[in-house]
């Protein structure tokens, strides 16, 4: 969906702002005016703040944010026009929506490396919570990382060839009703919560009787990555050029032989990507596991059978004991959790580049 | 492989190709019709299993509760007599719902429109993608960050509101005690919601008829005014659809809140203090010391949260389809 998206971007010209030195009759401040309300701004931001004795430095910032706009707006007003200093208004306020965003991204990967790394290194990695009391130091994440990548790995066996085959319908055969019902539903399954995933299980489990194992949360899983396969792997099939399809029909082989062989092919780095980023979004659920896994302190490689751990239920169980030690885990856990996920997207999007659909020449 | 089609091997006949080739082909294409459209089904198989298993389960405990489910102030199903009610938990879901999406709609529609209109060319995918970025991180690592540093930072924005704001009765704090109130939930809801709101609205700012763009530059028009004039109308259903995506995400986030927010089975419109629940943060957060009977009586609260996320969500997926068939209109 972004990558469509990213192609939009680039594709797209900007439109060109009017050049305000073409108007002869009016006056224009100069292109280096906005760098200079800003250097404005932030020296009398800081002085003030420092002069005042404000403790926080994001009240010096925002001060100097406030002054910024304010000195733009009235200086633009004056040397310009009315409608010229609400443009560079609406323009700062942009500006500044856009760094509300980046900053909590850079302030949560920041305090998670630097929290995390502290006690990150291969004994952690290495080595389970066995015989190693919560509230001390000690122990590692590796029972969760064996739970992560089975849960993970089960959810995606069982969601991936569901979720492409009914892309396929719905990009090959899907006509009438069923296709639009499918559409739909998909559409809001997406939306479903994680935790209300889980609780179906859990009523299944409580009805048939089965106890919590890995499974289960696999099964909670692939109901979250299920939807999320379906629509991108939509997308990709519907980016495969007519003329593909037509010329391997015209050769007179079948219709599901050309899907296979030559319609899935073309469009199998998108359809990877696609898994790659559902692996993503699922790895880091917690809810579902919590209701349906219950967490453990040992090893257990069987996913079939007995209670597991994962990653982000390791986070949370150790969040929860509310020791230092315990939350220095959590943030080493945190870490590995988001470096998991971090590379995934990024593996995803590069492949995604790599294999994108040669669409004519 | 290449026996199943006639191309390497010709038959000898055209009675015989015409009679082998529809043959091989057919039974393939009926076997793989069926199980592509059998996906299809069981994918409907689970939503309404879904619907019908936590209905199932909801029942069996409701039809014990001793206290009114919609309106009681209490959650103690192992009590005698057993006595709950999602009374709490929806206004706390709803209030921390609109808080986050107060936030995080308006700074999403100026992010959209930074990469749409404002941001360097060149500067702009990969602003985009800082910004999907936001979304790509779990939500248990947002709780923990909410929990031990946004709590911690907030004091200070929380004294300020109440200080200055206190009249409103909405930012007065009554209660002492750190900040994991259904606020902090809200601004931490809120950055998380962003990446999704955004990249809808961009998508459909992106799509914004460029002759309309350019009829405004040519009579004039500054950048903003072609942003009001001609994209903000033109993505305004997108806008909401987006939004409303969004709350979906929010009102069913669990682990961020069952991390920030110290839970009380209180009704308070004084949105700074301590207390409060969500329905997924119950659920978090009951679920260890529930017995079978408790088990049920959280599933019954989670299909309350399911419809109302199913609500949300289809009315958003129902307004994207509704712009999608005008818009083809101006392609």
């Amino acid at each position: 969906m972004s990558q469509a998206a990213n192609t939009g971007i680039q594709k797209r010209p900007t439109p060109m702002a009017p050049t305000r030195k073409t108007s002869l009759s009016s006056r224009a401040l100069p292109r280096w005016a906005p760098l200079a309300f800003a250097a404005v701004a932030i020296a009398l931001g800081v002085g003030t703040g420092a002069a005042a004795g404000w403790h926080s430095h994001t009240q010096w910032g925002l001060f100097s944010a406030l002054l910024f706009v304010v000195i733009s707006y009235v200086t633009t007003t004056v040397v310009e026009n009315q409608r010229q200093a609400k443009d560079r208004l609406a323009t700062s306020i942009v500006w500044v929506c856009f760094l509300l965003a980046v900053v909590p991204l850079f302030s949560l990967i920041w305090t998670t490396v630097s929290r995390g790394a502290k006690i990150l290194d291969g004994y952690f990695l290495t080595h389970s919570m066995a015989g190693v009391p919560g509230i001390e130091a000690g122990g590692g994440v590796y029972h969760a990382l064996i739970g992560t990548l089975e849960q993970v790995g089960l959810a995606t066996l069982i969601s991936a060839p569901i979720g492409l085959l009914t892309a396929v319908y719905l990009v090959e055969y899907g006509k009438g009703a069923l296709a639009k019902a499918v559409t739909f539903f998909v559409d809001v399954m997406t939306g479903i919560p994680s935790i209300v995933a889980g609780l179906f299980i859990l009523s299944i489990m409580l009805m048939a009787q089965l106890q919590p194992s890995g499974l289960m949360g696999s099964l909670a899983l692939s109901i979250l990555m299920m939807p999320v396969v379906v629509r991108s792997t939509e997308e990709m099939l519907k980016l495969v050029p007519n003329e593909l399809r037509e010329a391997s029909l015209a050769l007179g082989i079948p219709k599901w032989r050309t899907i296979l062989k030559v319609v899935i092919p073309t469009a199998i780095g998108g359809i990877t990507t696609g898994v790659m980023l559902a692996i993503a979004r699922i790895a880091g659920e917690t809810a579902p596991i919590m209701l349906l896994v219950f967490g453990s302190q040992l090893i257990n490689t069987n996913p079939f059978q007995g209670a597991q751990s994962s990653l982000p239920f390791y986070i949370w169980e150790q969040y929860k004991i509310g020791s230092e030690p315990s939350y220095d885990r959590a943030w080493a856990a945190a870490l590995v959790l988001i470096a998991f996920v971090m590379i995934l997207n990024l593996v995803a999007r590069g492949i995604a580049r790599w294999k994108a659909p040669k669409t004519g020449r | 492989m290449a026996s199943t089609t006639p191309i390497d091997t010709p038959p000898a006949s055209p009675v015989a190709r015409e009679r082998a080739r529809p043959k091989t082909g057919r039974a393939g294409d009926k076997i793989f019709l069926g199980l592509s459209r059998g996906s299809g089904i069981l994918l409907l198989v689970i939503m309404a299993s879904i619907a019908v298993f936590l209905t199932y389960r909801a029942a069996l405990a409701v039809s014990k509760d001793e206290g009114n489910f919609l309106t009681t102030f209490d959650w103690n199903p192992a009590g005698d007599p057993p006595v709950f009610g999602i009374a709490v938990l929806l206004f706390g879901t709803i209030v921390s719902s609109i808080i986050a999406m107060a936030i995080a709609v308006p700074v999403a529609v100026g992010i959209a429109l930074f990469i749409s209109h404002y941001a360097p060319r060149k500067l702009a995918a990969p602003l985009a993608y800082v910004v999907d970025l936001l979304a790509a991180v779990p939500s248990i690592v947002y709780g923990i960050w909410g929990a031990l540093f946004l709590v911690p930072y907030l004091e200070g924005l929380n004294l300020w509101l109440d200080q200055f704001f206190g009249w409103t009765y909405l930012f007065e704090k009554t209660e002492v005690g750190v900040a994991r109130s259904l606020f902090t939930v809200g601004i931490l809801l809120a950055i998380m919601i962003l990446p999704i709101v955004t990249s809808v609205s961009r998508e459909v700012f992106l799509q914004v008829p460029k002759m309309n763009e350019e009829a405004a530059l040519a009579l004039g028009a500054t950048r903003w005014e072609v942003i009001r004039l001609s994209v903000l109308p033109f993505g305004r259903s997108g806008v909401i659809s987006a939004s409303m995506l969004g709350l979906g995400r929010a009102l069913g986030e669990t682990m961020a809140v069952a991390t920030v927010l110290s839970p009380s089975f209180v009704i308070s419109g004084h949105l700074l203090n301590p207390g409060g629940g969500t329905f997924a943060q119950n659920i978090a957060a009951k679920f260890d010391e529930a017995d079978a009977f408790g088990r049920d009586a959280l599933i019954a609260s989670g299909l309350v949260l399911f419809i109302l996320t199913l609500l949300v969500n289809g009315a958003a997926r129902l307004i994207i389809a509704r712009r999608k068939e005008y818009s083809g209109a101006n392609a």
